[in-house]
């Protein structure tokens, strides 16, 4: 009878104990989603950085004026109700246009901002291709380096002869 | 030879960037033709008059073109612009008036958020039609860069006076005048 009961007891602790330990388990899991959640939530600094002052024509974190105020507290408002980053951006260029996110369009006169440094990189490389068998031609067959020392005319040879002979 | 034309070619690539800087710079200022047009006392058409823009606060969207056979009060404004605030109640009084003789106050926000510029609507009681240039393309076709601006279109759509900068009533009193007589 009594070793019944001590099982019972037993059963319940350990059964108590496995419910302390998924509650806790529960509880870091959910500390660690909030923490992610915490991380990857965009900050009003971290917006203010990548947009424009729309019409100060400066990065926003650096803007100074009654339209960069209106447009923070348009960004800190959508921050507010939880938007994400690209929500927020796509936010953005719905009410300032896509010149809020200061990036070149990619038609017309803008596409020049891609597409000349590609030139630029292209021309280089050409350049490289078209130079460097050149110089390999052009630089002596050893790299450059020699060990042929000067020739000595006899008498020194001899006087070095000789200064060898003495400190053997 | 071909060691030769290294430099030429530098120099040509080079002289190619500093063209397409210039015309880069040039092709981004905005543009004065309609002020040179109207300044010679040309009528030249209002530009962009079929671009569609959406209504500030509705669904819809409207072009310029839809109040072709009235006289229009083109106001580019944004609800941050101080000057675009002194105004706001000259433009309503002008529209109370406009509306008698078969005209009109456009209004055009540019480089404003919606809930601000509604905001300035209800605030200075504007009853005239506002409608959201939000990429500035609209405004771009103008010539528009700084706010307020405004510009002074006939029945037959176009432009007969236009300021860059904030209107003063002898600007309004034109219109009224063109309404009353056209």
């Amino acid at each position: 009878m009594h070793v019944a009961t001590a099982e019972r007891s037993h059963g319940r602790r350990r059964a108590a104990a496995l419910l302390f330990l998924l509650i806790g388990l529960a509880g870091c899991q959910l500390a660690g989603a909030g923490a992610v959640d915490a991380a990857s939530r965009p900050t009003l600094p971290a917006i203010e950085r990548q947009v424009m002052c729309v019409s100060c024509k400066i990065p926003l974190n650096v803007a100074q004026s009654q339209q960069a105020d209106r447009e923070r507290a348009f960004i800190q408002g959508l921050i507010d109700e939880g938007r994400s980053e690209s929500q927020i951006k796509r936010a953005l260029v719905g009410q300032y246009g896509p010149a809020v996110l200061g990036l070149p369009a990619t038609h017309g006169f803008d596409l020049a901002a891609y597409l000349v440094p590609l030139a630029v990189v292209l021309a280089l490389l050409a350049m490289l291709a078209m130079l460097l068998p050149r110089w390999r031609r052009h630089s002596p067959p050893d790299g450059g380096r020699s060990d042929a020392s000067p020739a000595l005319d006899p008498s020194d040879a001899a006087r070095l002869d000789a200064d060898l002979a003495r400190f053997k | 030879m071909r060691l030769r034309a290294v430099p030429i070619l530098a120099a040509l690539a080079g002289a190619c960037l500093v063209g397409l800087l210039i015309y880069g710079v040039s092709a981004k200022s905005a543009s004065r033709t309609l002020d040179e047009l109207v300044a010679h006392h040309g009528h030249p058409k209002a530009p962009a008059a079929t671009h569609t823009l959406p209504v500030l606060g509705g669904a819809s969207a409207t072009s310029l073109s839809s109040l072709r056979g009235k006289v229009v009060v083109l106001n580019f404004w944004a609800s941050w612009c101080e000057p675009c605030q002194v105004e706001a109640p000259l433009l309503e009084r002008a529209q109370s008036t406009l509306a008698r003789h078969d005209g009109t106050v456009l209004g055009v926000t540019y480089l404003d958020a919606s809930p601000d510029s509604l905001r300035f609507v209800r605030r200075y009681h504007l009853t005239y039609p506002n409608l959201r240039d939000a990429d500035g393309s609209f405004a771009h076709a103008y010539g528009t860069d700084q706010l307020p601006e405004s510009f002074l279109l006939d029945r037959q759509g176009n432009v007969r006076a236009l300021s860059r900068g904030e209107i003063d009533q002898a600007f309004l009193d034109r219109a009224l005048a063109l309404a009353q007589t056209s």
